[in-house]
This record gives C-alpha cells, sequence and structure tokens, in this order.
C-alpha cells in the first residue's frame, strides 16, 4: 500500500501579504479511501489543498509525509478547479505527464490511448485540446491526473463544470481509482457527491477546519451547529 | 512616378535574366542575414524562456535592458564592432573586419535583443498558464523550458521572422563593419544605398523591390515549412 501516508500536518499556515489565508491546520490524512473537502466559498478549500500539495507556500507549521518530500511530490498529481490544458492534441496531453517521466514513447502512447477510450475521447485524440468543451476539458485533466497512477490525487471541485452524466462518469473513474489504492483527497459544492465519495468529511469555514471524521457521523449527526446548518443548505458564514 | 515604373522594370529585368551581380549580392543578403537569424534565435530564445520561468535577482534588469536594447541605433552597433573588430581593437588579430562575418555578428547584436523581448512577451503568458500545472507536476528546469518553447512555437517564428525583417534590411552596421566592397561584402541594402548615392534611382529601386519580394519569400517558405498554417489549432 501507500508508503506517503500517512500525511501529517502541524500549524500549517498559507499567508499572502500579511493576510492568513488558511491555518492553523492541524491533521492527519491516513489509510484508504477519499477526504471530501466542503465549505462555502472562499473558505479555503483551494487553499487547502494547495498546501497539502506543496502548491502554497506553507509559511508557518509543517506538512510531512512518510517519506523523503521528493519522494512525495512524485507520487501525487493535482487536479485543478479550472482545467489547464497544454496547448498540444488530446493524446500529446496524456503523453506529457508520461514523458516527462522517462517513460518510453511507446508505452506512454499506449496508455494514453487507453486512458482516452476510459474517457470516451477516443474520436478526438488528435484535436487540440483547446477547442474541447469544458466538460471535455475536465475529464481530461483528471486522465492526465491519473495516468501515471499517483498515490495521492487532489482534485479541487472535479465535476463543477459538468452534467449529471459526466459527473457519474468522472465518478466512476474516481470509485475506480480508490480501488486500485489511490487515496483521493477532493473538494465539492455537491453535497450528493460527497455523500457517494466520501469516506472522511472535512468542513472548512472562515480557513479553518471546523469539523473532520468519518462520512457517516458528519452527515447522521455532525458536531458543529455550523456543519449541520451548512448540511440542510442554509448560508453559513 | 515614372521613376516607381523603371525601378519595377528594371527589378523585372534583373530579375528574369538571372543578373549574375544581382544574383551574387541577393544570395549574400540571404546568407548573412539567414546566419544572423538562426545564431540570434539560438541565443535568444533560451534567454526569453529563462525569464519567463527564472526569478533571479537581476530578471527585471535584464528585461528593462533587452527592451531598451530593442531601440537600438544599428550604426551605433556597426561602430562598436567596428571598434572591436578593427586592427587595434581587442579581437582585431581575427581580422574579421571587412567580411560577412562581421556583419552577421552586427545584425546577431541588433536583432537579438528585439527576439528575445517579443518571444519573452509570449512565454510569459504562456507560463503563467502551464505554471500550476507544471509545478505540480513537478517538471525540471529543463523541461519546463522545452514545453514552453516548443507550445509557444507559432508566437516564437513570428518573433525570429521579425528579427529577420529587421536584419535583412538594415543598412548603417554592415555598411560600416562589411565596407560595402564589391563581390565581398556588397549586399542589397548597402548596393541601395551605393546606387542611390550615384543618383541611379530605377537601379536602386529596382533592387529595392527585389529586396522586398525576398523577404515576402522568406516569410512565406519558413511558415510553409513548419506548416503553422495548416495545423493551427485542431
Ligand atoms: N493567491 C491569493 N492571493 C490572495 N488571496 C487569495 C489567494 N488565493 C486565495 N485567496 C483568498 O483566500 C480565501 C480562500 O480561497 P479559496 O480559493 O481557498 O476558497 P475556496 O474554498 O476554494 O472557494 P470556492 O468554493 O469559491 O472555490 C479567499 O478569500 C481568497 O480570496
Ligand atoms: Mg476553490
Amino acid at each position: 500500500m501507500s508508503h506517503l501516508l500517512p500525511l501529517t500536518v502541524q500549524g500549517a499556515e498559507t499567508t499572502h501579504r500579511g493576510k492568513r489565508l488558511v491555518g492553523p491546520i492541524d491533521l492527519t490524512i491516513e489509510g484508504a479511501g477519499a477526504t471530501v473537502i466542503v465549505g462555502p466559498n472562499g473558505s479555503g478549500k483551494t487553499t487547502l489543498l494547495r498546501l497539502l500539495h506543496g502548491a502554497a507556500r506553507l509559511t508557518h507549521g509543517e506538512i510531512a509525509w512518510n517519506c523523503p518530500m521528493d519522494e512525495a511530490q512524485l507520487h501525487q498529481a493535482f487536479v485543478f478547479q479550472r482545467p489547464v490544458m497544454l496547448r498540444r492534441t488530446v493524446l500529446e496531453n496524456l503523453i506529457y505527464p508520461l514523458k516527462v517521466r522517462g517513460t518510453s514513447k511507446r508505452e506512454a502512447r499506449k496508455s494514453a490511448v487507453a486512458w482516452a477510450a476510459k474517457i470516451g475521447l477516443s474520436d478526438m485524440i488528435d484535436r487540440s485540446a483547446l477547442v474541447l468543451s469544458g466538460g471535455e476539458q475536465q475529464k481530461l485533466a483528471l486522465a492526465r491526473a491519473l495516468i501515471t497512477a499517483p498515490k495521492v490525487l487532489f482534485l479541487d471541485e472535479p465535476c463543477a463544470a459538468l452534467d449529471g452524466r459526466a459527473t457519474r462518469e468522472v465518478e466512476v473513474i474516481l470509485q475506480a481509482a480508490k480501488q486500485n489504492g489511490t487515496r483521493l483527497i477532493l473538494s465539492t459544492h455537491d453535497m450528493g457527491q460527497a455523500r457517494r465519495l466520501a469516506d472522511e468529511m472535512l468542513f472548512m469555514l472562515g480557513g479553518k477546519i471546523h469539523e473532520f471524521g468519518p462520512a457517516d457521523t458528519f452527515f447522521e449527526a455532525a458536531q458543529t451547529a455550523s456543519a449541520r446548518a451548512f448540511l440542510k443548505g442554509d448560508i453559513v458564514e | 512616378m515614372a521613376d516607381i515604373w523603371l525601378g519595377l522594370s528594371q527589378a523585372f529585368w534583373l530579375v528574369i535574366t538571372f543578373d549574375a551581380e544581382l544574383m551574387e549580392i541577393t544570395l549574400r543578403s540571404l546568407m548573412v542575414s539567414l546566419s544572423a537569424l538562426v545564431i540570434a534565435s539560438a541565443i535568444a530564445l533560451p534567454l526569453a524562456a529563462l525569464l519567463a520561468v527564472r526569478r533571479f535577482r537581476w530578471r527585471r534588469w535584464v528585461i528593462a535592458i533587452l527592451n531598451a536594447l530593442m531601440g537600438l541605433p544599428p550604426v551605433v552597433v556597426g561602430l562598436i564592432v567596428y571598434v572591436v573588430l578593427s586592427r587595434s581593437g581587442p579581437l582585431g588579430v581575427l581580422g574579421l573586419l571587412f567580411t560577412p562575418t562581421a556583419m552577421v555578428i552586427a545584425q546577431v547584436i541588433i536583432i537579438v535583443p528585439l527576439i528575445a523581448s517579443v518571444a519573452h512577451q509570449a512565454l510569459r503568458d504562456l507560463w503563467s498558464e502551464y505554471h500550476d500545472l507544471l509545478i505540480s507536476m513537478h517538471v525540471t528546469q529543463g523541461q519546463k523550458v522545452a514545453t514552453l518553447l516548443w507550445d509557444a512555437r507559432r508566437a516564437l517564428l513570428t518573433a525570429s521572422l521579425a528579427g529577420f525583417g529587421r536584419a535583412i534590411g538594415e543598412v548603417g552596421a554592415i555598411m560600416i563593419v562589411g565596407g560595402n566592397i564589391d563581390n565581398v561584402t556588397r549586399v542589397l541594402t548597402t548596393a541601395i544605398a551605393l546606387e542611390t548615392g550615384k543618383g541611379e534611382f530605377a537601379l536602386a529601386l529596382g533592387l529595392g523591390f527585389v529586396l522586398i519580394g525576398l523577404a515576402i519569400a522568406v516569410n512565406l517558405s519558413i511558415h510553409a515549412l513548419s506548416r503553422t498554417e495548416v495545423e493551427a489549432r485542431w
């Protein structure tokens, strides 16, 4: 199993121009499954994900993986809220992460073709990724992240631009990744999705973790009033 | 107006009779400026990519200086290269003054800032688009630069061709370092200057039209070679 975990976070903060965006964060992520981060807009979900991934500056505290940092970084991937497309074809987008790791051309291509099929883009592999629809781009970004079989995958609202059917397709892929031992850490505004995917729930509010625990407990009996209100669909500030 | 018609017909005749002298100076123009283009691109493009992805202390200064050098008067470049290459200058022993090599050197100095500045703009925009993804993928510095150069190749080609246009149309610097010596360093622009000086306007105009035609032909063939217009975006 994954030797990256547990991930231990102690008093982690990220500040921008003296303003604290998130933190202090104390958190341990271990075991298999999916941790789903929820919370209102601006509560710090994206920033927390980036911080854990090492893409936001850690200005205070500590983030430690169960292995050296550079090794941990090699086994992570990130799917952004707004997908970043390389100005290349669909196939070349899928090949890219394998190529930078030194995978042979033939193998990379084979695996890219297989992933294109999995996300239903087989007909478009030679098209520029820039002309895909928003949903297709999001699926491509997901496949490009999973193609290296990361041990930990961060996803920032992976289904925000998707319709019901595409959301289901993405969730099938995510469930499969989970089965294969990829640890998922994702944010979402879709409570249905959170219920379907989460093993652990993390509720963010005002840049801090407000509640963190097993998913069923969270949905049945959230500890804090604000989490209960958020689940009911009330506006929480 | 009569001069222009005369010039056009002169150009026409010079071209269709394969005038030996015209062929020679046209070829020399082409060789000098293409060499300058290749060398300048090899310097300017990686430099532009490094400026886009690396945050080093003097970065802002380098960019500001590059932008300022874009407007560098060619005569001044010519003068400096002349002094450096002249017999008593630091590189005088190389004996390069009044050779096509000296002209290439001057043109490289003139167009590197132009190519680097234009390329830097394009690469910086692309980098801001790619930044998060490439950081997340932990690509090496070399892979970053290679990715940016490859994915911005259309814009870079335009930058290089702008440099070529400036090089082939330039006269001040190569006049000084080349000397406009018949059969050795005479190129289209210096020949035009010479004929104009002699009052041979029609011939000068003829050469001018050949120069314009040449610039267009080079642009078109480079675009065709790289098939950039065909592959466009899909
Ligand atoms: N680079 C930055 N510079 C300044 N402020 C930032 C930066 N990144 C995030 N913030 C601020 O930090 C706070 C948290 O932002 P974040 O993007 O993490 O929220 P979020 O929970 O992902 O929101 P959403 O649900 O809208 O995606 C916001 O107030 C945002 O404006
Ligand atoms: Mg967000």
